[in-house]
């Protein structure tokens, strides 16, 4: 406890405020909300003490405020073109990408990028839909934390693309909530077991939900989950256990064709039987029907597993493919999470516990484990913290890189790479008794510098005089948790060094993110393309150049006059394609290098053997340059 | 029962009246802070009519009656910690406070 100082009257300071920040787990079937409060994280009811918020909208009048969650679900039936469910799926996508979406009661209009959906208020894109329920969950935190949000964290799946990530964002930004980060929901549930206190090792996250299965793998190292794998079925859930008990109880009692209102009544006792087994060996089922039907039934643990056990099952199938994707086997995993409210079943765990061989981590609420995990994340990233116990978990949006010869990019840090970490790479130098080199730090996806952002240059000097390709530069990037970059060039024998800082994010906003990795993606061909024709010259430019200077050294004493003009031709040859540069001459300049080289192999296997006498360290033509080549100062 | 000073608290605050001048300390518990309260400590140069004296040690401590339910029972000591030293309550009433302990709840 920190220790107080006297003040002088009306002059105490204030403790560090507190800064309000949420975690948000925006489900397909539920979502919720949850809080850091007095150190622990708990989920945030509403007025009535739910924490679940049933993730459906019901557009009513244009002027009218959409409703939200249950009142929403029990509406669904009644009103299903406008009472919209599992919105999630449609996130980011365009009609084309989403499976089953003859199978959605909806009235699709097929946007550009998007997909609408005609409702009574209106087009709705799922960004929108989306907001309204992020909307009613800020609403809700800020009624039970008593102020403004400072920000959120919100969870999306693991597999979750790029667009999916960014109609996310965009549907907080809607709802005026500030996304401190998006965070993946297996790594979320990792959190809130405190499992990346631990120092490294392989989890299996095991989500079973309301209507979809997710098989997550993460490596923790150095407080760094990394996703090594994921799969599932988007298409099974904790529905399909509750209609296996519902068909059960239909078939008992003998029922034949039912009236709706009965299907409903026997489809909510078939979840409450469900529910109860998972703490009592047998539940008793009782409902009167119309016209008084009785109807009394006992459910056990056997019969049920017995009605379920292809379900869970099939849950394997995705887990092995996960496994089979990370190079693991089932055993010798560190630890297993469960989540989603279906695990709580007897037979999901016993399942998951035979085939991992390892007793999963239960003792949290699996419903709200990933809210909880989000909110832990949340309380961190708004500074109510000490430093020392900092989460980090960004990613570096775009690839950052170096410019070498020929105006090309040499990706030095992948985009998605996680924060902070450093890499480096060696470089050399492109001509004899090169002194200096130029380092221009590019960010994009492009293969050519023109097409990327230009983020820093800089220059090293001192490099002491050598043959091209001897000298080692080693160029580290730096990213710190901030999202700053640092780049140092350090020539290995001098130890010379230069360094430059810069932030690799600055001045880009969302759309132009999003914009450049279209862009890479769309031009991948063309760039291709470009590359390979930069390639051969800058690799022509220095075999005219090696072959120049090893003609001036040794040519007299080496070749004979009709030798050293064939050379010489080969040389000219060269140098017009060079000259022209255009995209076609890319396979004429190849075959002169080709035959330059060729021409050359015994010219500098003679040199070779003149070089062991003199002790030089000339090198053999065709082994110079295979590290890739900075660009002269 | 009221809030008490151990012999070092009293030593301290004495000395530092001393040098300063006042008529006692003040105590006071604010709401703020990330666990919901926080604990101010005052000199003291005027008492407040509805201010509840307390002497220990003969040192003067004035609580507005809205703190004291928060700080019933409070025992303040001085103590030095690693290279800090400063006063620390003994609060019976907090069952939960923040990593730093600079705010409390009850």
């Amino acid at each position: 406890m920190a220790l107080l100082q006297i003040a002088e009257p009306g002059l105490s300071a204030a403790p560090h405020q507190h800064r309000l920040a949420v975690g948000i787990d925006l489900g397909t079937t539920n979502s919720l909300v949850a809080s850091v409060i007095s150190g622990s994280a708990s989920v945030l009811t509403d007025a009535q003490g739910r924490a679940l918020l049933p993730s459906v909208v019901r557009f009513g009048a244009r002027d009218e405020r959409p409703v939200v969650g249950t009142e929403a679900l029990s509406a669904q039936s009644s009103d299903p073109l406008n009472t919209v469910s599992s919105i999630k799926r449609l996130m980011g996508r365009g009609l084309g990408d989403v499976d089953h979406v003859q199978d959605m009661p909806y009235a699709f209009v097929d946007k550009p990028g998007t997909i609408g959906i005609r409702t009574a208020a209106g087009l709705k894109t799922p960004v929108e839909v989306s907001a309204e329920i992020l909307r009613t969950l800020r609403l809700r935190a800020e009624a039970a934390l008593g102020g403004e949000l400072a920000g959120a964290v919100i969870t999306v799946p693991a597999y979750f693309d790029d667009a999916q990530r960014q109609a996310t964002k965009d549907a907080a930004r809607l709802a005026g909530l500030h996304v401190f980060r998006l965070l993946n929901e297996p790594t979320a549930a990792a959190i809130a077991y405190g499992l990346d206190n631990a120092a490294q090792g392989v989890f299996a996250i095991y989500d079973l939900g309301g209507g979809t299965f997710d098989i997550s793998l993460l490596r923790l190292s150095n407080g760094l989950f990394e996703v090594l794998a994921t799969g599932g079925d988007s298409s099974l859930g904790g529905d399909d256990f509750d209609q296996r008990v519902f068909r059960w109880i239909v078939e008992s009692a003998g029922l034949a064709a039912l009236a709706p209102n009965d299907a409903r009544q026997l489809l909510m006792q078939a979840r409450s039987a469900k529910e109860a087994l998972s703490c009592a060996p047998s539940t008793d089922v009782t409902a009167t029907l119309a016209q008084d039907r009785a109807i009394h039934l006992t459910l056990t643990r056997e019969i049920f597993e017995g009605l379920t056990a292809d379900l869970v099952k099939r849950t394997l199938i995705p887990t092995r493919k996960a496994l089979r994707d990370a190079g693991l086997g089932p055993t010798g995993l560190t630890g297993i999470v469960l989540v989603g409210g279906s695990t709580r079943l007897h037979n999901v765990r016993q399942a998951v516990t035979d085939f991992f061989g390892l007793e999963p981590l239960t003792n949290l609420d699996p419903d709200q484990v990933v809210a909880m995990g989000a909110a832990m994340q949340a309380s961190v990233l708004a500074g109510n913290r000490n430093g020392d116990d900092w989460l980090l978990l960004d990613v570096c949006p775009l690839s950052l890189g170096l410019e070498t010869m020929g105006g090309l990019v040499e990706k030095v840090i992948p985009r998605n790479s996680t924060l902070p970490l450093a890499r480096a790479q060696e470089f050399t130098t492109f001509k004899d008794g090169q002194t200096a080199m130029s380092v221009h730090v590019v960010q994009g996806e492009r293969e050519l510098v023109t097409d990327c952002r230009s983020l820093a240059r800089f220059e090293l000097r001192g490099i002491p005089p050598m043959v091209a390709g001897a000298a080692r530069i080693r160029v580290t990037f730096e990213i710190d948790a901030d999202g700053l970059l640092s780049v140092w060039a350090r020539e290995q024998s001098t130890g010379v060094e230069a360094t430059v800082e810069v932030r690799p994010s600055y001045g880009l906003d969302d759309e132009e993110i999003a914009r450049m990795l279209h862009d890479a993606f769309d031009r991948a061909d063309i760039d291709l393309q470009q590359r390979r024709l930069r390639e051969s010259q800058v690799e022509a430019r220095r075999l005219l150049d090696a072959t120049e200077a090893a003609l001036a050294q040794d040519g007299e004493a080496l070749l004979t006059p009709p030798e050293r003009t064939a050379i010489n031709e080969l040389l000219y040859a060269v140098a017009d394609i060079l000259e022209s540069g255009d995209q076609s001459s890319f396979g004429e300049l190849q075959a002169a290098t080709d035959t330059l080289n060729e021409a050359t192999r015994d010219f500098a296997a003679r040199r070779m053997n003149a070089s062991v006498q003199r002790a030089l360290a000339g090198r053999r033509l065709d082994e110079i340059g295979t590290p890739t080549l900075l660009s002269a100062a | 029962m009221g809030v008490t000073l151990t012999e070092k608290a009293a030593k301290r605050m004495q000395d530092l009246l001393a040098k300063r001048g006042g008529i006692g300390m003040r105590l006071a518990v604010k709401t703020s802070g990330c666990s919901g309260m926080a604990y101010a400590l005052e000199f003291a140069d005027v008492a407040h009519e509805s201010d509840l004296k307390f002497e220990s040690h003969g040192v003067t401590l004035l609580i507005d009656p809205r703190s004291l339910p928060y700080l019933n029972g409070t025992e303040l000591d001085y103590v030095r910690e690693g290279l800090n030293e400063g006063f620390k309550f003994n609060n019976p009433n907090v069952k939960n406070q923040c990593g730093c302990g600079e705010s409390f709840a009850v």
